[in-house]
């Protein structure tokens, strides 16, 4: 397939059926090295389908996939390619260096890589405890560390940090924004959208096995055109007026939300500066991802 | 790869231990053994044979109960419990097949099962020997004892495999493995007992019944422990189906079985999507 350097993983036309129903129709989507994608939709929008057809875990009905330059489930892509599945329970007999020893011998990686690996995710002092007496974090952060495992270009995350404390969440990004600092691509499928906004470079859209969007957020932003959110709070007793005035709708007594376009912005704001004293407050909201991703799975679509 | 082999044999064989099922499966077969040797060690003046002749009879009629029992209990959790935690996926994504992630299974527990077996019944017939006296045509009855059991284990082992790849959950595997067991050890012999009392000494029980006993590996093992022992057929008296069959055919079925069981493992765990 493809062979240019630069697409780390891609899908071409990538259909699912499992028989008469289609669980992925036709999608393109592709990760260069050193990016970082999200993976978004709703639960059976076909993105574990995605994940595991990539790792050859599944067959594809029609379609193609390229893992590193080579086909999904071979030996050279499976050499190339890291998993971190969700909700991963490891053996609770064995402690945490046991297990990534084994992984380690799995992927041809001396048994010195193990120790290192545990203390870059913060497990040293838990290594030789067994896996049954982790918490939900330290048995995430051993899934995270058998990812590191040896040099790989590709990395599938799904849902890796459903259920974990800010720190655990915070570190699991220095990981991935370090794979993709030395070239890995990445594609994260999540639902925690806040985190994904400000940790990934573009945000594929899935939506009844479609892809529905595939752009940075910047640039879904504005093809969706959605409206600025704009909070105002008028002084006691000058709600009333303000309302006459810009327009918007009422949230309680003093509170008003407005809607504008992105590009007349600073035009609202020249006018809600002209009411002087009678406003106090003004907070102005762009479009989250959480609003996009409403947006481009929402009913109103199509 | 031999490598790939050896690192899920290594993690498999520490998680038995760990689980103490090393210890347990072979204090089992010890008291066991150890209990039907000294209870059953009546008849030894009577029929002019040493205790360990007679230890070996009663282990034989054990070791068809237990040894494909304790390979069950061990292989059925392999492939459905690692599904049902989400492991499966996660290894099966490193560069290993899955015929060597079984074989590294099976390596594992077959030793785990393997050494069980061999201190089990190796120390009860010590023990009758010591007390009850030994001579080679008896040990050697317990030499071929221990090896057949674990032939016949590796055979229900790999039988517990099937079940394990066929069910998506670990409670339905540990169903499939004690109906298996329950038809093919306890069943198996009751349905031919019938079909031999309904059949009244014809042709069935002439020609097609000794066939059947050797086609089930149960049957299999006890026949040919029987029949390599003239004494031990004495005590148990079973040498009357054996002598129908060519002395080939036993072994034949307890060798042939692990393997054909374990092909059978190995397209079910292919058709697993993990």
């Amino acid at each position: 397939m493809r062979d240019d350097g630069k697409c780390a993983l891609v899908t071409e036309g990538l259909t699912k059926r499992y028989g008469r129903r289609e669980v992925l129709s036709d999608v393109s989507v592709s990760v260069a090295p050193g990016e970082r994608v999200a993976l978004l939709g709703h639960n059976g929008a076909g993105k574990s389908t995605l994940v595991r057809l990539v790792l050859g875990l599944l067959r594809a009905t029609a379609g193609q996939i390229s893992v590193n330059c080579h086909r999904p489930g071979s030996g050279a892509a499976r050499r190339a390619t890291a998993y971190l599945p969700e909700q991963v329970a490891f053996h609770p007999a064995l402690t945490g260096r046991e297990h990534l020893t084994t992984f380690a011998r799995l992927a041809g990686e001396p048994s010195s890589t193990v120790m290192p690996l545990l203390e870059r995710v913060g497990l040293a002092g838990a290594a030789d405890a067994r896996v049954g007496t982790y918490s939900k974090g330290m048995r995430q952060r051993l899934g995270l560390a058998q990812t590191l495992l040896g040099r790989r270009r590709v990395v599938l995350l799904d849902e890796p940090t459903s259920g974990l404390d800010p720190v655990s969440r915070h570190d699991v990004y220095a990981v991935v924004d370090e794979m993709a600092a030395n070239g890995t691509a990445i594609l994260i499928a999540s639902h925690a959208l806040t985190e994904l906004e400000a940790r990934t470079d573009r945000i594929a859209i899935l939506r009844q096995g479609r892809l529905v969007a595939d752009d940075s957020l910047k640039a879904l932003s504005r093809s969706a055109d959605l409206p600025t959110r704009i909070h105002l709070t008028a002084q006691a007793g000058a709600a009333d007026r303000v309302q006459a005035a810009l327009g918007g709708t009422r949230v309680n007594g003093t509170a008003l939300e407005l809607h504008c376009p992105a590009d007349e912005k600073m035009a609202r704001l020249a006018r809600i500066a002209e009411m002087g004293d009678a406003v106090c407050d003004v907070e102005m909201t762009p479009p989250s991802l959480e609003d996009l991703y409403r947006h481009y799975c929402g009913e109103e679509l199509r | 790869m031999i490598r790939h082999i050896l690192a899920i044999a290594a993690m498999e064989f520490r998680i038995q231990r760990r689980n103490r099922w090393l210890f347990s499966a072979t204090l089992m077969m010890l008291l066991f053994a150890l209990a039907l040797t000294f209870a059953g060690s009546a008849p030894t003046g009577t029929l002019g044979v040493d205790l360990l002749t007679v230890s070996v009879a009663s282990m034989t009629t054990l070791a068809v109960y237990l040894a494909p029992f304790l390979a069950l209990m061990i292989s059925f959790d392999a492939i459905a419990g690692e599904a049902e935690r989400g492991t499966l996926g996660l290894v099966l994504t490193y560069p290993l097949s899955r015929g060597e992630m079984l074989l590294g299974k099976f390596c594992a527990h077959l030793s785990v099962l393997g050494i069980a077996i061999t201190l089990g019944l190796g120390a009860a017939g010590a023990a009758a020997a010591m007390s009850g006296g030994a001579g080679p045509d008896s040990l050697m009855a317990l030499g071929r004892l221990i090896a057949t059991a674990i032939l016949l284990g590796a055979s229900f082992m790999a039988l517990g495999y099937v079940a394990s790849a066929l069910s998506s959950t670990v409670a339905g595997a540990a169903g499939l493995a004690v109906g298996l067991w329950l038809v093919m050890v306890v069943l198996y012999d009751l349905g031919l007992l019938g079909a031999v009392v309904f059949d009244g000494g014809g042709a069935f029980t002439q020609h097609v019944f000794p066939w059947l006993l050797a086609a089930n590996p149960a049957d299999a093992f006890r026949l040919w422990n029987v029949s390599g022992s003239q004494e031990v057929a004495l005590i148990t008296g079973m040498a009357g189906a054996g002598a129908a069959l060519p002395v080939w055919a036993a072994p034949a079925s307890l060798f042939v079985w692990p393997v054909v069981a374990l092909a059978l493992a190995a397209a079910a765990f292919r058709r697993t999507e993990p």
